[in-house]
């Protein structure tokens, strides 16, 4: 994911500080990494590097002074260039997954055992992530968030379940040759 | 609550049931346990068994062998008479397509099993209404199943599924003609319903996301439940 293009959608609502940016970006999305502290700043400086925000002032209120930032008009440009921008769909074969049944055949092992066992780890988290996006006041942003991890682990499972009925069928072969 | 299934003294249990339509075995000796107030996915591909399973534990069809127990009583081995009271008052049941009746408007649909049980006709339609207004649908009260969207005619059978506050609710595919929307609204509504009330669930799905709403899930495969996978 693009910090820098996140951090910029996040000033789009008006000027804000690092501290600032950073709790928000937490909220937005739960289900990623925090951001750090350091890695807003160093973000945030890469961008005023680059003409994309500017210094918008700085203030202190009683504490540490903190410097406010704001998008520039060439930031809200690249901004929309970024979010209108259609990331490649590729297919994710380097998964570990993947790379574990098909080892597993090659070495003569149980990929139906680990099928099993993997398919019952998805399951669970799918029942974790449902769990969170239907308890009374979920926000969009958690919803929206689970239903995308909610979505990807399906699809895993589609293709375990197409690769269990594969591997029960190549046995059935095998037995009666 | 038991989420091994291995409680002693399930609610509801099938033990080795066998059952064929002519030469062709649904079920080779399922077993499986549903605790009170559990809520159980039963997944699968198609023709493994999960609807016979439903069938056979709801006493809508007699195993050919094996059995079924219910608060620990032989279900299976009561007479027709019985059994039939017992769906009407302790087990709810939604199928895919929510079998509502075409000619009534929804709050007559759901308040129909309360005026079975011989409850007033005032009576039976406030407390419809009601439930109606528990499933976000009291606004199609007056509309017929052709008339409503296929989530509100689901939400609508829940509803009637749910108004008797059976033990057991037992739902066969009833997302299975939903777009994704439609089916957060109504597994949402009969999750929190179901949990609200102690209202055990079978819930047969082909569906990963619909079985992940279940407390737990039993996978079948030809005729039998499968072994599920443990992570170490």
């Amino acid at each position: 994911m693009s910090t820098r293009h996140i951090l910029l959608g996040l000033l789009a609502g008006g000027p804000s500080h690092g501290y600032d940016l950073k709790r928000r970006h937490d909220d937005r999305f739960p289900e990623a990494r925090p951001l750090a502290y350091g890695q807003v700043y160093t973000t945030l400086q890469r961008l005023v590097r680059d003409g994309l925000a500017e210094v918008d002032g700085t203030e202190s209120d009683g504490g540490p002074e903190r410097t406010r930032y704001r998008s520039t008009e060439a930031g809200t440009r690249e901004l929309d260039r970024w979010a209108g921008q259609i990331a490649p769909p590729a297919p994710f074969v380097t998964n570990e997954i993947f790379a574990k049944v098909v080892v597993s055949i090659l070495a003569g092992g149980d990929p139906d055992a680990y099928l099993r066992a993997q398919r019952a780890a998805h399951m669970a988290r799918m029942r974790e992530l449902t769990a969170v996006k239907t308890a009374h006041g979920a926000d969009l942003a958690t919803v929206l968030s689970a239903d995308y991890a909610l979505n990807h682990l399906d699809a895993d499972l589609r293709w375990m379940n197409t690769t269990a009925a594969r591997l029960t069928t190549l046995t059935a072969e095998v037995d009666a040759a | 609550m038991n989420t091994t299934g291995e409680n002693p003294v399930p609610l509801l249990a099938a033990r080795d049931l066998v059952k064929a339509y002519g030469r062709s075995e649904a079920l080779r000796g399922a077993s499986v346990g549903l605790d009170a107030g559990e809520i159980l996915a039963v997944t699968g591909t198609s023709g493994s068994g999960k609807s016979t399973l439903l069938h056979c534990l709801a006493g809508i069809v007699r195993p050919d062998a094996g059995s079924v127990s219910y608060g620990g009583a032989r279900l299976d081995e009561l007479p027709e008479k019985r059994l039939s009271e017992l769906r009407r008052t302790e087990f709810g049941v939604v199928f895919q397509f929510g079998q509502l009746i075409p000619e009534l408007t929804a709050v007559d649909n759901v308040a129909l099993p309360l005026l079975l049980a011989g409850v007033s006709r005032a009576d039976a339609h406030t407390r419809a209404g009601e439930w109606l207004e528990r499933f976000g649908v009291r606004g199609q009260a007056g509309l017929r199943p052709g008339e409503m969207s296929g989530g509100q005619a689901q939400r609508t059978a829940l509803a009637r599924a749910l108004i008797t506050r059976p033990k057991v609710v037992f739902a066969d595919e009833p997302t299975g003609a939903l777009d994704s929307l439609s089916t957060e609204q109504v597994m949402t509504a009969l999750v929190h319903t179901a949990r609200e009330s102690g209202t055990a669930v079978l819930l047969i799905t082909h569906d990963a996301q619909v079985a992940a709403y279940a407390d737990r899930e039993v996978r079948m495969a030809d005729g039998a439940v499968a072994p599920v996978g443990v992570t170490a």
